[in-house]
């Protein structure tokens, strides 16, 4: 539906419930089911709300769930509460110190007003191949944590998008944090993204993870957004660089790769053939700059 | 359901739907029209206010969200008659045409010389970028925030606040 043929100043009516524990969220969503859904930020949820292409009867806000909230750090991973807010994620000393590329695709995202709203859970719960923080969590190895009627579970992030909109999350399950494990000693790492104009999503987006052993990439991750029906990782790629110097020609290599292997589309914002561009153009980029930004090897 | 808001210092109770927005509060019952409800959807920054002093959007704010925390707007800006420094220098470099968008660009703006004083160019247009004027006013917008960060510089250091000199 086109944003004529609505009123966005008007939300629909709906009924609402603000759980203050993980358990009585899940209760709630599986008893409303396919009726009601998790609120967090609002800034996409309501706007589909407002354009008539959502329409849930429920809103159950996770925004009063402590224990969805904040950043801490154990012996190996980074925990990340699904109800944390993108500006309080960005400016935490754990991300800057810990996971810079997570923090840079972050400050990405929307404006200011909007990242003050809206949440990490909610950017991935959303599901758009084009989330920014998605790419980068994807480069960062993280796993989606989820609570619902039949337990707990983990799923790695590549499993948790299914499709634009559609998630692995079961009727009844929340996304309780994502975990992203401490990055190696002396990683490198990019994000990048063109959009249209700076409010506007990405029409792509990439990030980049890369470490080097005695002058050999060790690791590398190449994740991309808005080229796939989910943000995705490029194996082909990966494996290009894997073993070898990450030399100028390795690196042209592993972008011309990107470019066979991503599926995008073509749609307002861009031409399936220009972003197919773009992604070669980004991962060079962010290749060349990750390696600038390693340390020792 | 019931919520407390205090607006521009002034604790209020309202009774308020689920699917009330902090701009319908705004606007509404307390008559602070500053906030305009622009795009709706979060892409204009024309509803920029200061929700416990973070500029939010407030039509995808709902009300009930905002119970129990301080909402600041441009009404609650100037001192009586003193206009703050905001205010002051928006009028002095002209940064302000039809005024539509100015609530939200001065709301977004104090958000910003709330963190950093001393803003660049650069940081002033990535921290403003939410916000859209369609008269196009940006250059002398971007100047009015450089000028409000000298003013307030100037105040904070006379008042002996600023470690930097």
């Amino acid at each position: 539906m086109s944003n004529n043929h609505v009123n966005s100043h008007i939300l629909p009516e709906f009924k609402y419930y603000a759980p203050k524990t993980i358990q009585d969220a899940a209760i709630l969503l599986s008893e409303h089911g396919s009726e009601a859904a998790p609120l967090a930020g609002g800034t996409d949820l309501l706007v589909r709300m407002k354009q008539g292409l959502a329409k849930p009867k429920v809103l159950v806000d996770l925004k009063y769930i402590p224990e969805l909230k904040g950043i801490r750090r154990d012996e190996d991973a980074i925990w990340i509460g699904a109800a944390t807010g993108l500006r309080v994620l960005e400016r935490s000393d754990i991300v800057v110190e810990e996971l810079p590329l997570l923090g840079q695709a972050v400050r990405a995202i929307g404006s200011v007003q909007v990242r003050n709203l809206g949440t990490i859970g909610g950017n991935l719960c959303n599901a758009s191949p084009s989330a920014d923080s998605a790419s980068a969590l994807l480069a960062l190895d993280a796993e989606a944590q989820l609570v619902g009627p039949g337990g707990n579970r983990h799923l790695p992030l590549q499993k948790f998008f299914l499709g634009p909109r559609r998630t692995a999350i079961q009727r009844g399950e929340l996304l309780v944090s994502v975990k992203a494990p401490l990055a190696r000693a002396g990683i490198g790492s990019c994000f990048v993204k063109t959009a249209r104009t700076s409010m506007d999503i990405a029409s792509v987006n990439a990030a980049v993870a890369l470490a080097v052993e005695d002058g050999l990439v060790a690791h590398c991750r190449i994740a991309l957004g808005a080229v796939a029906p989910t943000p995705v990782r490029i194996d082909g790629a990966e494996a290009a660089l894997l073993g070898n110097a990450p030399s100028d020609e390795k690196i042209e290599e592993a972008a011309r790769l990107v470019g066979e292997s991503v599926q995008p589309i073509t749609d307002v914002r861009a031409t399936a053939e220009y972003r197919r561009r773009v992604s070669m153009n980004l991962s060079r980029i962010a290749l060349v700059t990750a390696r600038g930004k390693m340390k020792g090897g | 359901m019931r919520v407390s808001i205090r607006i521009n210092g002034r604790s209020r109770d309202f009774e308020v739907e689920p699917n009330e927005l902090l701009i319908n509060v705004l606007r509404d019952r307390v008559y602070c029209t500053g906030a305009k409800y622009g795009c709706g959807i979060g892409m204009c920054g024309a509803c920029t206010v200061l929700l416990d002093g973070e500029a939010v959007l407030a039509c995808l704010t709902l009300a009930v969200n905002a119970d129990g925390s301080s909402v600041e707007t441009i009404e609650g800006l100037a001192a009586g008659d003193q206009l703050h420094p905001l205010q002051h220098a928006f009028l002095e470099e002209g940064a302000v045409q039809c005024g539509y968008c100015t609530p939200g660009f001065i709301m977004v703006a104090k958000a910003l010389l709330s963190e950093n004083l001393n803003p660049t160019e650069a940081e002033i247009r990535e921290y403003l970028k939410g916000n859209s004027c369609r008269c196009t006013g940006y250059v002398n917008i971007v100047k009015a925030v450089q000028r409000a960060s000298e003013i307030l510089g100037l105040d904070c250091s006379a008042r002996g606040l600023c470690s930097d000199p």
